[in-house]
């Protein structure tokens, strides 16, 4: 169980100091990418996704600018991504625990409140 | 023996009982669920795929699951123009583990919905629809009772409408009554004069946001990268924040809500950044 202290980030800091650095942002990636691959028939390393990131991150590493919108925006658009495969995964998890049981059977029912059903032979009806 | 008879004919005919697959269904494949239980919700669709591609057609980037065309559900061949959206839509489609789950893959269903349009709405619409929302914008409505929250309110959210007015030069404010505040008609021409510079997939995913957060203001934060994903849900959620901190968080209701607001916003800032940026890389040469 997670508490969220809003008083520690209730500042309104420079924008881009939220993100932190994008070393992290990418490790984080990487391993979100790493849980979201469905088949082990692939290793993720080889999927376009992983591929995709790696380059653009090496791409936007060099710059003879001090502050580089473009690699912002590149920094923005990975932590985005980053947030929406851990929200899901996440989502997932907590759905599977709490929301996934579906519904229950009859005879479930009847158990609950310790009855049984009747047992007819040839069914009923 | 008449219900036997009717029990056959449900087991024979699942279609015609069942309504088809949520709207987030892909066309491609066998249609219909199987099973034969009366009310049972439709089957989930197990992955009937190996490998997820992307190859570029005419119209922008498609999707092949092994060796069919994903669709949309109205039948229309999936293209999306950028590559990046249409790698993370293939990473969505290769995450699916047994069964498909269609309500985790939002960026697919946010395609579907700009490729169908469903609603039918045009452009002036959308941004109608989308300018609409500052009338009742979270960020501006305050409260009087708790002191607390009025004044964590006050410390939070008007830094952003600061933010909002000094970047769009418009007065918006903030109200404490039942009305909301009152927006002026020219922020509203400023809003929509803005917006519409947007393309129109690009508008679907903003409106889209804007419903998520139940907020314009901060919307724009995130558009503008102004303010993290993070930040935006808590600053719309903050009176929930507000209770949990006060009374205490319940995993499988707050953290819920929480993880699932957060899914649907990155997924709609995502969403909308890729349809609207056109990125060149200079490669300058090295002088030493």
């Amino acid at each position: 169980m997670r508490r969220r202290s809003i008083g520690r980030r209730g500042r309104e800091e420079c924008k881009m100091a939220a993100l932190g650095s994008p070393l992290r942002t990418l490790r984080g990636l990487l391993r979100e990418l790493r849980h979201a691959g469905g088949r082990a028939s692939r290793p993720y390393r080889d999927t376009p996704a992983y591929q995709h990131v790696v380059a653009a991150f090496r791409a936007h590493r060099v710059t003879s600018e001090k502050l580089c919108r473009a690699q912002q925006e590149l920094h923005f658009q990975a932590a985005t991504y980053l947030c929406l495969l851990r929200s899901v995964r996440e989502h997932g998890a907590l759905h599977q625990e709490y929301h996934g049981k579906g519904e229950r059977s009859p005879e479930e029912v009847a158990g609950l409140v310790g009855f049984r059903l009747p047992q007819q032979p040839g069914g009923k009806g | 023996m008449l219900s036997g008879c009717r029990r056959l004919l449900w087991g024979r005919f699942p279609t015609a009982r069942f309504p088809r697959p949520p709207p987030a269904a892909a066309g491609s494949g066998p249609v219909g669920p199987g099973g034969g239980r009366a009310y049972a919700p439709p089957a989930e669709r197990k992955r009937f795929y190996q490998n997820v591609s992307i190859s570029q057609g005419e119209g922008g980037f498609e999707i092949n699951l092994d060796h069919r065309k994903l669709k949309t559900p109205q039948g229309k061949l999936f293209t999306v123009p950028s590559e990046a959206l249409a790698i993370a839509v293939a990473t969505e489609w290769d995450s699916q583990k047994d069964t498909i789950k269609f309500y985790t893959m939002h960026l697919t269903t946010l395609c579907n919905t700009a490729l169908d349009n469903p609603t039918q709405r045009n452009k002036m619409q959308l941004i109608r629809a989308a300018v609409k929302f500052l009338e009742t914008d979270t960020v501006c409505y305050r409260v009087e009772e708790p002191a607390a929250l009025a004044e964590l309110q006050r410390n939070e959210w008007d830094p952003v409408v600061a933010w909002a007015e000094k970047r769009y030069n418009v007065a918006i404010g903030s109200s404490t009554s039942i009305l909301g505040p009152n927006i002026p008609a020219s922020t509203k021409e400023t809003f929509v004069s803005h917006l519409a510079s947007y393309n129109m997939w690009a508008l679907q995913g903003i409106e889209y946001v804007i419903t998520q957060l139940k907020s314009l203001i901060l919307s724009m934060g995130l558009i503008d990268r102004h303010i993290t994903v993070e930040k935006a849900v808590l600053l719309s959620r903050l009176e929930e924040e507000y209770q949990i901190q006060r009374w205490g968080s319940v995993e499988w209701a707050h953290d819920y809500d929480l993880c699932e607001l957060r899914a649907r916003t990155a997924a709609g800032t995502l969403f909308v950044h890729l349809c609207s940026e056109s990125s060149t890389v200079k490669h300058k040469l090295l002088q030493d």
